[in-house]
């Protein structure tokens, strides 16, 4: 189906499911119980998960597919932002034109940056790419203040000259960013017994731009294309000797994972319409690195992992603070109940960064392949055991997928 | 005037005389070796050959073309493919992918944005990699991952992959360095099946005497830069120049 084997049109079915059915099943406890501060099932972290798996979908098909390491990623995506949000002041507030034009924007911006970049490989490329979004993060704080607002962040006001639309509504607010008239922020909640389900139309929206980038992803891999930049991460030299000219290939790669991070900021922009500076920062470059290598580099379905689980860390673990670790260890006697917080508490609340690198390096030296590669170790284990009977029959190891 | 045309090529690294008015003229459809003691200058020769030095005078004309100066994926557009002195493959790909690109390469020129076909559809591509690895008896490996074959494979697979795009002249670079003498003796017997199935233009760069020997119809033999002697294998075993050139003096 969609040009697909059967394998991957299996693969994206399910992660349509996931996705579509997130509200349930990031919301497992019941409201108001002691654990509900674990669900994720709330519009803006949902809306993080999917926007952040775009992003790194994106920079997985270079990273991933070429092994060039960008450190820069994160300008592409504070670009989109603004054009976003200069979409939302001079057009309209409808996101369609916003995110054309934040695509648009990246991949124009990308491709600069990756025609200067790409002239070196390695730790060299890395470092450029690195200096490229410091500076471009440097110029949106100081010098290009009357495009970015500087500090406090280009957002709407009252008084935009929007030539689709009106400036302030009939009550004398902002307008909202919608889709045709589908509001971004409107959502339906569901209330079954004491559980609360909330069903957001702007996630609907990003979730649907994700699967849509991740079935564009799923083709790259499988293209000729892809295996030609696969080929670029395994031989250069061969592959200039078979005749192929390596820089279109990695610069193409470049632009396409430019223009997903472009889509990704844009979305950032069509669900809270505020563009900062420190979107651009190589802090936001480094976490989509991370994101992917802790998902599984190179996998179709790693980035999206690593995206969801550091941004659940960032948004859960960062919320838990001492008078909750208080409530769970009020069981033990007083002395151990406030050794057992003393002790967890440098990996909660401010220090959830502290649980995400030990987690991290964990993940790097135990399991390099991320955790798609556990995933794959533990379902090896299980077909290992039911296999066990006739062992010729075990499964041929195929390449991570 | 042959396929690859060499005239009058010098090439100095500072003091250093590497190559001095090299002439030298390879036939089409013939298996020319180029020999020669340590520092005679094959090396400096073949980087000129595939673009990679540029040479202070003369010229390198392939097929009726300058081939000074391009870049490598130029010169085997042009038709020459190259095997290294140690296997340079895909090592992460399988071997299948491994004979797929050039075959792409071949069909689509250097660079084609082709991201919305998919590897598994182009069935006559993949035909053509399964015909070549077949014929070097290696269609049974075809998913295998390029870096876990034998030194032995390796070879075969970049020969495979060079001979899939059809290239009117290939270029050997010391084919059999540090192999065992049963891996060199399936290196030749290879070699010497592919010039009996398909007319090919080989240019061998080699050390080992016993290579050259079985395999070359024609033996430059180049000494301190410059061409000594260019004959037949017959002819040039106990020459008395070449037997200067590899021993010091021709009185011994």
């Amino acid at each position: 189906m969609f040009g697909l084997t059967k394998k991957d049109t299996l693969l994206l079915i399910v992660v349509a499911i996931l996705t579509m059915a997130a509200p349930f099943l990031l919301n497992p406890f019941p409201s108001g119980s002691a654990m509900a501060q674990f669900n994720a099932g709330y519009p803006d972290l949902m809306q993080r998960f999917v926007i952040y798996g775009l992003f790194a979908i994106g920079f997985n098909l270079l990273f991933g597919l070429t092994g060039y390491l960008s450190f820069g990623h994160a300008a592409f995506l504070g670009v989109g932002s603004y054009s976003a949000v200069w979409m939302f002041k001079l057009l309209s507030m409808n996101v369609i034109p916003a995110i054309i034009l934040s695509v648009i924007v990246a991949a124009l911006f990308s491709l600069l940056i990756g025609f200067i970049s790409l002239r070196r490989s390695g730790i060299y490329f890395s470092i450029l790419t690195l200096a490229f979004a410091q500076m471009s993060f440097n110029l949106a704080y100081s010098v290009l203040t009357p495009i970015t607002n500087g500090e406090t962040g280009l957002q709407i006001t009252l008084d935009d000259p929007r030539i689709l639309g009106v400036s302030r509504t009939e009550s004398g607010g902002i307008p909202v960013t919608n889709l045709f008239g589908a509001e971004m922020r409107s959502t339906y909640e569901m209330h079954v017994g004491s559980w609360l389900f909330q069903f957001n139309t702007g996630y609907y929206l990003c979730a649907v731009l994700m699967l849509l980038g991740f079935y564009l992803s799923i083709r790259i891999f499988r293209s000729p294309f892809g295996m030609m930049l696969r080929a670029v991460k395994s031989n250069q030299n061969r592959l200039r000797y078979t005749g192929l000219n390596t820089k279109p290939y990695t610069l193409a790669a470049f632009v396409i994972s430019g223009m997903y991070a472009g889509l990704a900021g844009g979305l950032l922009a069509c669900m809270d319409p505020l563009a900062g500076a420190e979107r651009m920062q190589w802090t936001a470059s480094g976490e989509v690195v991370l994101m992917t290598i802790l998902g599984g580099a190179g996998t179709l379905l790693g980035p999206v992992l690593g995206a969801g689980f550091i941004k659940y860390f960032e948004n859960i673990f960062s919320k838990i603070n001492d008078t909750i670790l208080h409530q769970w260890f009020s069981a033990l006697p007083d002395g151990l109940e406030d050794a057992m917080v003393f002790l967890v508490h440098p990996f909660i609340g401010k220090g959830w960064s502290l649980t995400l690198g030990i987690t991290f390096m964990l993940v790097v030296i135990f399991l390099p392949g991320g955790l798609i590669e556990g995933g794959q170790r533990i379902g090896r284990l299980f077909r290992r055991r039911t296999a066990k009977p006739a062992p010729d029959s075990a499964p041929s190891s195929t390449p991570a997928e | 005037m042959g396929l690859l045309d060499i005239k009058n090529v010098s090439k100095r690294f500072g003091g250093l005389k590497a190559l001095s008015d090299v002439n030298l003229s390879i036939a089409e459809g013939t298996v020319h070796a180029i020999i020669g003691p340590n520092g005679a200058g094959k090396s400096t020769l073949l980087n000129v050959l595939v673009g990679k030095l540029i040479p202070d005078t003369g010229s390198v004309m392939f097929d009726g073309q300058s081939v000074l100066g391009r870049a490598p994926h130029e010169i085997n557009q042009m038709g020459i493919s190259r095997v290294f002195q140690t296997p340079e493959i895909f090592g992460d790909l399988s071997v299948l992918e491994n004979v797929l690109i050039p075959c792409f390469a071949r069909r689509d020129g250097p660079f084609r944005m082709h991201a919305f076909e998919t590897v598994t559809n182009e069935t006559e591509m993949v035909e053509m990699a399964e015909q070549m690895l077949g014929d070097v008896h290696m269609l049974e490996k075809r998913k295998m991952q390029a870096s876990a074959l034998s030194r032995g494979d390796k070879r075969r697979l970049e020969m495979a992959m060079c001979l899939v795009q059809q290239p009117k002249l290939l270029l050997l670079d010391e084919p059999t360095a540090g192999m065992a003498r049963a891996d060199t003796n399936n290196t030749i017997d290879l070699l010497k099946e592919i010039k009996a199935t398909r007319p090919i233009t080989m240019a061998i760069i080699e050390h080992d005497m016993h290579v050259v020997f079985s395999l070359a119809e024609r033996i430059t033999v180049l000494a301190q830069g410059t061409p000594l002697v260019e004959d037949i294998p017959a002819k040039i075993k106990g020459h008395p120049k070449v037997m200067e050139a590899y021993l010091g003096t021709a009185e011994v």
